[in-house]
Parts: C-alpha cells; sequence; structure tokens
C-alpha cells in the first residue's frame, strides 16, 4: 500500500506506460502514413509483410537495426552524433505534459491520466520545441555536406520565422481560458462543441487555430513546407549523411513533432478529451458506433472479396473491430477509455491532415515560405491576439 | 535534494561558461553559452521561478542563440589560428583572484543574509505574480522599455534597408 501510493511508483509507471504507447504509435504512424497516401493515390500501399503490411514497421525496425552505421570521415564528430540524440529527446520530452485523460481510479490508486501537469505547460512545450532545432541545424552543419548544409540553415531559418506566428496563434485561446496548465486549459472547455476554444465566446478562434495548423506543418518540416528535406535539390536534406539508427532517430522525431503539435491542436482549440455534446444525447453510443459500422464493413468486405487474401483478413478484423464496439459498452472501462477515445480521435483526425496535405499539396518556394509568414500570417495572428483580448477585456468587466 | 540539482547544474553553468571562452570553433563557443542558458534556466526553475526559467529557455537558448548559430553557419566561420597560450599563466591566477573578491565582496556586503532567497522560498516567479508585477507596480519602467526596443527594431530596420533608386 504504502509503495503504490509513493509517488515516484505512480510516475514511473506512468511514464512506462506513456512511452510504450508513444513509441509503437510512432512505429504504426509511418505503416498509416504510407497506407493513405497509398489510397489517396489509388495504390494499394504496403500488403506483403503480414495482412495489409501491418508487420511492416516491425520489418522496418528490423532493417534499420541492422544496417551498417556509417561515419563519414570528414564531420565534426561530436556535433555530428549529439544531433540525433537532441532532436530525438526534445520531441519525446514534450510529451511529459500533454494531459490524455481526467483523473482515474486504478485498484486502490488515484491518479491523473498525465504525467506531470507544470503550471506553464504550454511554455514548457514551446521552449522544448524551440531547442529541438538545434537537433536540425547541428545535424547540417556537423554533416559537412554542401546540401545537409543547405537544409539546415533552410529549416533553421523556417522554424524560427514560423514560431512567432504560432506563439501568437497559441496566446489567444490561452487569453479566452485563463490558464498556462494543459490541465486546466482542457478544463475550461468542459459542456460540448460550444464551449471548445475553437468555437467558444466571446470569440471564436477558428482564425487562430488555422494559423496555428498552418505554423505546424511548418515547424515539423512536413509537405507543403518540407523544403529542409526537399529530395529533389538537397538530396535528404540535413540527415544526408546519416545511416541506420541515427537516421531513424531523426525520422522518430519528426513523427514525435507531428503527435506533439496535433495533441496541443486538440487541446488549446477542439476541448482535449471533451465530448463534443452531453453524455444525455449519447455522446458515450459514439466509438461504439463507429467501431460497429467499420466491423459491418469489414465483414461485407470480407464476404465480397476484392484480392484473394482479404477472404481470410477482413472477417477477422471485422470480428476485433465488433468486440472492440463492445468493450466501449462496458460501464467499468467507460470512465477512462471514452476521455482516452475522444483525445485519439481528435489527434488522429489532425493527424490524418497532415497526411491527406502530404498526398495532396507540392511544396512553396523558398521566397514565398518567407514571404507568408512574415506578411500575411504574422500580421493577421497579431490582429486576431488584439481583438480577442480587447474582447475578453470588454466581455469580462 | 535542492542542494545536490544546484550544484550539478552550477557546475553544469561554470563549466560551459568557460568552455565558451576556451574552445577555439565559434559552433562549440555558441552551443556552450547554450549550455550556460540551459542550467540557468534550471536554478530559476529550482528557486521556484516557473515563469523566468520558461522565458529564458525561449528567449535566450531558443530563439537568441539559434541565430548566433544560424549567424555563424551561415558565414561557415573557421576555427580561430592557435596562438601560444603564455598569457595564460599570468591571468589565470589573477583571474581567480578577482572573481573570489568579488564573490566575497557581493555575498558579504550587498546582500545582508535577511536578503538571500532560499529554495522553495519564493513565491513571485508563476505567470499570475509576473503579469501582476509587470501591469501594476512597474508599469511605466515595463513601457518604456518596451518603447525602446521597438526603436531599436525600427533603428535596424532603417539601417539595414537598401536604398531603392
Amino acid at each position: 500500500m504504502e509503495l503504490l501510493d509513493s509517488f515516484i511508483f505512480i510516475t514511473l509507471i506512468k511514464a512506462a506506460v506513456v512511452l510504450a504507447v508513444l513509441l509503437t504509435t510512432l512505429a504504426y504512424l509511418q505503416w498509416v502514413e504510407r497506407k493513405v497516401i497509398a489510397h489517396v493515390q489509388v495504390r494499394p500501399g504496403p500488403y506483403r509483410v503480414g495482412p495489409h503490411g501491418l508487420l511492416q514497421p516491425v520489418a522496418d525496425i528490423i532493417k534499420l537495426l541492422t544496417k551498417e552505421d556509417l561515419l563519414p570521415p570528414y564531420v565534426n564528430k561530436p556535433l555530428y552524433l549529439l544531433a540525433p540524440f537532441l532532436a530525438i529527446s526534445m520531441a519525446l520530452l514534450s510529451i511529459s505534459v500533454i494531459p490524455f485523460g481526467p483523473m482515474i481510479k486504478v485498484g486502490p490508486v488515484t491518479t491523473w491520466m498525465q504525467l506531470t501537469d507544470l503550471n506553464i505547460g504550454v511554455l514548457f512545450i514551446l521552449a522544448v520545441s524551440s531547442m529541438g532545432v538545434y537537433g536540425i541545424a547541428l545535424a547540417g552543419w556537423a554533416s559537412n555536406n554542401k546540401y545537409a548544409l543547405i537544409g539546415g540553415l533552410r529549416s533553421s531559418a523556417q522554424m524560427i520565422s514560423y514560431e512567432l506566428p504560432m506563439s501568437l496563434a497559441i496566446a489567444a485561446p490561452l487569453l479566452i481560458s485563463n490558464t498556462l496548465s494543459l490541465r486546466e486549459l482542457v478544463m475550461s472547455q468542459a459542456g460540448g462543441i460550444f464551449h471548445w476554444n475553437i468555437l467558444h465566446g466571446p470569440f471564436p478562434q477558428v482564425i487562430s487555430f488555422i494559423i496555428f495548423m498552418i505554423a505546424a506543418f511548418a515547424e515539423t518540416n512536413r509537405v507543403p513546407f518540407d523544403l529542409p528535406e526537399a529530395e529533389n535539390e538537397l538530396v535528404a536534406g540535413f540527415h544526408t549523411e546519416y545511416s541506420s539508427m541515427k537516421f531513424a532517430s531523426f525520422f522518430m522525431a519528426e513523427y514525435a513533432n507531428m503527435i506533439t503539435v496535433s495533441a496541443m491542436a486538440t487541446l488549446l482549440f477542439l476541448g482535449g478529451w471533451m465530448a463534443p455534446w452531453p453524455v444525455a444525447w449519447g455522446a458515450n453510443l459514439v466509438p461504439t458506433v463507429i467501431f460497429a459500422i467499420a466491423g459491418v464493413t469489414a465483414l461485407y468486405h470480407g464476404a465480397n472479396p476484392a484480392r484473394k487474401r482479404d477472404k481470410l483478413t477482413l472477417p477477422v478484423f471485422g470480428i476485433i473491430f465488433l468486440i472492440i464496439a463492445g468493450v466501449f459498452l462496458l460501464p467499468i472501462v467507460q470512465s477512462w477509455l471514452l476521455p482516452l477515445f475522444w483525445f485519439a480521435a481528435k489527434t488522429g483526425a489532425i493527424l490524418f491532415l497532415f497526411m491527406w496535405v502530404r498526398a495532396t499539396l507540392p511544396r512553396f518556394r523558398y521566397d514565398q515560405l518567407m514571404g507568408f509568414t512574415w506578411k500575411f500570417l504574422f500580421p493577421v495572428a497579431m490582429l486576431n491576439l488584439l481583438v480577442t483580448s480587447f474582447l475578453v477585456a470588454w466581455t469580462t468587466k | 535534494m535542492d542542494v545536490i540539482l544546484f550544484l550539478i547544474f552550477a557546475v553544469v553553468a561554470v563549466v560551459c561558461a568557460i568552455n565558451v571562452v576556451v574552445q577555439t570553433h565559434p559552433i562549440s563557443s555558441a552551443l556552450s553559452l547554450v549550455g550556460v542558458m540551459g542550467s540557468l534556466a534550471v536554478l530559476y526553475l529550482l528557486l521556484g521561478a516557473e515563469f523566468i526559467a520558461a522565458a529564458q529557455v525561449i528567449v535566450y537558448a531558443g530563439a537568441i542563440m539559434v541565430l548566433f548559430v544560424f549567424v555563424i553557419m551561415l558565414l561557415n566561420a573557421g576555427a580561430e589560428t592557435k596562438k601560444g597560450r603564455s598569457y595564460l599563466i599570468p591571468g589565470a591566477p589573477l583571474l581567480i583572484v578577482f572573481l573570489g573578491l568579488m564573490a566575497y565582496y557581493v555575498q558579504r556586503y550587498l546582500f545582508p543574509e535577511s536578503a538571500v532567497v532560499r529554495f522553495g522560498g519564493f513565491t513571485g516567479g508563476g505567470p499570475k505574480d509576473i503579469g501582476n508585477a509587470l501591469f501594476t507596480t512597474y508599469l511605466l519602467p515595463f513601457e518604456v522599455t518596451s518603447i525602446l526596443i521597438l526603436v531599436a527594431i525600427i533603428g535596424a530596420v532603417v539601417l539595414a534597408r537598401k536604398e531603392i533608386e
């Protein structure tokens, strides 16, 4: 009992759970991205390793671990080795303040579904993400390669420029919620979709949300702002000279940053783990309905298979989905599974947007990228912040 | 716990600060400076000044030093050519004596025992306290500083602008 209640024990367990889930998500996000882009472009995507390519991430990890770890002769050795470590650790650090759900009871222990709640949580994430720039910039410089150097320079210039509209866009919903702690931020948005900061009075933060999302694409170096690794002019950009697990760390850092900004958008604008409408109107049934529809669809396609292998795999998926749909109806698990479902659904929707955009849009030109943020995003974000602060001051008086 | 963390990060800060001067390559010096900023932020955090710690990392380590590193990378500055280190022989002892006297004076006369902040005994560092202090007690200095910075920014833009003919 003494041990179970101790702060360190609970925190260690929570950290282990969060890390395991996060790393698995990172590996499978890659599979999801390849599948989504493939289906947008009307191809099947990964299909050979395991049913529907589901074991592809495992194969990728084994491949990356067993590749030869090259150390090019003319690199600046300490910085070359430090850069991927810096990138991945800063990317993983910010997950420690993200709240996934409300207070829960596991046996005798009551705890929050969050590693730690800082009263400067939002600033902590900004600080950590601004330190993440060093990983990329140093990788470009230490590689002693002209393509890597240009990639590193582009990325540091781009990240400094887009940090401004991003911070201004974050400040506006903070004014409405009147807190910097991520947990209190979500609590202040309780009570349905019209209490979320994106639609909440006195000034709905739609503009701010759009600016935040655009800046988030640039901050994570994703299409259409992926100039640091523009493959048709810079080979692979800042990670040209990296191989094996060092390359994998940059890759994981990019996906971890994607998860962090999606979670930030969910927490700041979309009400975190809160359901979009009250329980009285059947909010608790939504996950069951979604998984039931998915299960029935999979069963139908299993009965009329497009490919030979689907005859076996799709019915199995269908039955698994139906079981999950049933699990969501159990009252014992509902208290912690439902908030987790809403948080994952909102974050997942934004992650899907990242992939959708990657499959659809071409890349910006460099001068367009810089002109866009300094001449358009920054003034609009400033104006939005001014109007918001004026209206907040007006209505609270 | 507080004391152990303080000692660790104080040592890191001092070692990084010495490293800024000792390193011959500008990038290594700049990164050591980032190390100093980071350990200072941890020291602020230990004192209970969360907001100042976050601002320290965001503004100094995350923005200003990134610009430093960016410019060094852009100009592709090479390592300094090594000169003799003979000036260290009289310099180092003098420096140590000077710093020791400074530390003694500051500790003994500048801040009397009653004005010293203890770990955990300081409560004015949260976002709310900083906001209240800036917009009530120190409103005028805050606004004057803002105008000063604005003037400096406009001055920099005017000086750097190319004349269009």
